[in-house]
Formats: C-alpha cells, structure tokens, sequence
C-alpha cells in the first residue's frame, strides 16, 4: 500500500506516514511514543490525584477511580472466575484503561494543531504495532496463566474435550492475537479515516455524528478488547473435569 | 531494516512492523506494575474495607435487631403478666368488699331484726302489764261499784 497524502486546502489525509525516531539499528515511531507518553501521563495523573488522601466515604476523583476499579473488578471476575481473578485484575484494567484512553484521547484532542515534520498524531492504538504489542503481551499472559496455575495438564485444554479439537486449538493460538490486534487496529483507523475524509469532504456539521460514532466504537473497542483478554485468561486457567 | 515488508511497503506504511512493538509492550508492562502499585492495590484496599465495614456493621446491627427484639418480646410477656396479676387484685378486692358489704348488711340486718323483736317484746309485755292493770282495775271498781250498791239498799 506505501504512503497515502492527499493535500488539499482544508485538511490533508495522510496514511501510513511515520515520525521516525532512530537508535542505532532500531528505529521508533516517534509519533505513536509520544501521543502513548500522554495517554499515560494522563492516566498517572488520575490516579495519583484520586489516590493522594482516600477516604471511607469517597470525595471527588476517589469516587471515579473506585468506579473504574469496580466495573474493571466485575469484568475481571465474571470473565476469569472467582478464584484467579486478582491475580489478572491489574492486566485486564490496565489493557482496559491504557486503550479506552488512548482511543478517547485520539478522537478528543486535536491533534492536528501540532506539526509534525512527517507523519501525525493520534490514538497510539492506530499503530498496529500497539495493537499487535498488546495482543501479544494477551497471548503470552494466558499461557503463562495456564502454566502456572496448572503446569503441564494445561495442554490437556487442547485435547478438550476430543482429540479432534486439537489443530482447532492450535490454530486458535494464533487467531487470537490476530484478531484482537486487527479488530483495535482496524476499529480506530478506520474511524480516524472516516472523520478525516469526512472532514476534507463537508468541512462543516456533517463530521460531528461521525466523530460521536467514534467515540462511542472507542469505547466499545477498548471493552472488547480487555473483555476477550480476560475471556482468555479466564479459559486457560479454567479446570475441567 | 527491521520493518517487516508487508503489502510492499518498503519505507512506512500502514503494516510497518519496527522497534515499536516491542517498546511498546515493555511500556504497558511498566504501566501494569505502575497501576497495579498506585491504583488497583491502594483502592482495592480501601474498597475491600469499606465492604468488610458494611459487612460487619449490618452483621452487628441485624444482631442487635434480634436483642431488641427479644427485649420487646419479654416486656411485652411482663408486661401481660403484670396485667393478669392487677386482673386478679381487682378482683380479689371487689369479691372481699363485697363479701364484707353482705356480712355488714347481714349483721346490721340481723341487729335491727333484734332490736325489733325486743322491742315488740318490750311493747308486748307492756300491753300485757297494761291490760292486767286495767283488769285489775276494772274488777276493783266492779267491787267497789258493788259494795256501793249493795250498801245504799
């Protein structure tokens, strides 16, 4: 596919253009690095203000984070079951946070006030080497997961429950990582692509329900996402009998 | 090169696979330990408490409920006891003064009674007296009548 600009006087498309970072032999999306830096800069600030004095009954910021520590602890639970869940909390949630936020920060900030020499900012999950990092970082996780709550009878998952199952099964292992990072990727391109080519199109009010769209599949993605993890997580340490 | 060719890209690209990936997976990592330190544990805490304090105060409270419930029960036991028991002395009280109002009037019944009967008595006697008298009287006169007559002839 290669590079895609469009130039035209209102807006400028551009796909798959990158600010390269170079170290040594490695070279970075710099762009990707820096929208992440302030997704998580946002989300330490948050949480360290709302954890700074906690109280027993909640003020202010304490009450959102409990908010999201509680809808993070139900999705955890009902998706991994009761007893490895706090084990998997903190992954899940942070999955959850680290993609809500960065897809919301994607659609919400105007990113295109800020020049860069090539490329532009946005959702760092538009990359697809975001989505496919936090795919893997999911695969590894369940592995380890089934590993170690079950040592070696977690193959016997893929023998569960005919002999059949298992190419199924193995196959499995690599759909999975491929489809949760091409349905993150795919979702938040697609929906900065729609806004932009809607923007260059009709510069005015017609963009707008598009973008609210946006930010609705933002959310709905980052849920998807953090739900599947745990789905994952959850089947591997699951016990059959 | 560490970008994988992909679709044919040769530089960028939408599939342009580099250093990135992994970076970025270290980093979400670093967030997990970070998060997990400065959130999920502090208001795990915190949210854990305050279901453990909910939890035991409705314990204590559902337990107290019960106490004051049997309290009631047991004032309320006392309490138709203590009814039953003034029941009784109201009518201990009445059945005594009645009984003593019918010994009163039965003794003041049978006084007059016997006032009455000596008095007739008394009157009886009396008019008996009376009646002797006047016939003795009257038999005096009757002789002295005579006599009278008797001498005049």
């Amino acid at each position: 596919m290669g590079s895609l600009s469009f130039a035209f006087p209102f807006a400028e498309l551009e796909v798959g253009q990158h600010l390269y970072w170079e170290f040594g032999n490695f070279r970075l999306h710099g762009q990707v690095f820096m929208t992440s830096w302030i997704v998580i800069g946002a989300l330490l600030a948050l949480v360290v203000v709302g954890t700074r004095k906690m109280e027993r009954d909640p003020r202010g910021v304490q009450n959102l984070l409990e908010f999201l520590w509680d809808y993070i602890r139900d999705l955890a639970r009902t998706q991994i079951g009761e007893k490895a869940y706090r084990d998997w909390m903190p992954f899940i949630g942070t999955l959850f946070l680290f993609i809500f936020v960065s897809n919301w920060g994607g659609a919400l900030v105007p990113w295109k006030l800020i020049h860069l020499p090539s490329g532009e900012l946005g959702a760092p999950t538009a990359d697809i080497n975001t989505t496919v990092a936090l795919a893997l970082l999911v695969s590894l996780s369940y592995f380890y997961a089934g590993l170690s709550r079950k040592g070696l009878r977690y193959f016997e998952y893929y023998v569960h429950p005919t002999p059949i199952m298992l190419p199924f099964k193995i196959v499995e292992d690599f759909t999975k990582p491929l489809s949760l990072s091409f349905r993150l990727f795919g979702n938040i391109l697609a929906d900065e692509l729609v806004v932009a080519v809607l923007v260059f199109l009709v510069p005015l009010v017609l963009p707008i329900p598009v973008m609210f769209l946006g930010l609705f599949t933002s959310a709905i993605q980052a849920l998807i996402f953090a739900t599947l993890a745990a789905y994952y997580i959850g089947e591997a340490v699951e016990e059959h009998h | 090169m560490t970008s994988l060719l992909l679709f044919g890209a040769t530089e960028g690209g939408l599939f342009d696979f580099d250093a990135t990936l992994p970076l970025m997976a270290v980093q979400v990592v670093l967030l997990t330990f970070i998060l997990n330190a400065l959130f999920f544990k502090p208001v795990g805490r915190v949210v854990e408490e305050r279901e453990g304090y909910v939890l035991t105060s409705r314990a204590e409270a559902k337990k107290k409920l019960a106490e004051v419930e049997k309290l009631e029960e047991d004032l309320r036991e006392q309490l138709k006891e203590a009814r039953q028991a003034s029941q009784k002395l109201i009518n201990d009280a009445e059945q005594d003064s009645d009984k003593l109002y019918r010994e009163a009037l039965a003794l003041a019944n049978s006084e007059a009674n016997a006032s009455r009967e000596e008095a007739r008595r008394e009157i009886d006697s009396q008019k008996e007296s009376a009646l002797n008298q006047l016939k003795a009287d009257a038999e005096k006169l009757g002789d002295l009548i005579v006599e009278r007559l008797l001498a005049a002839q």
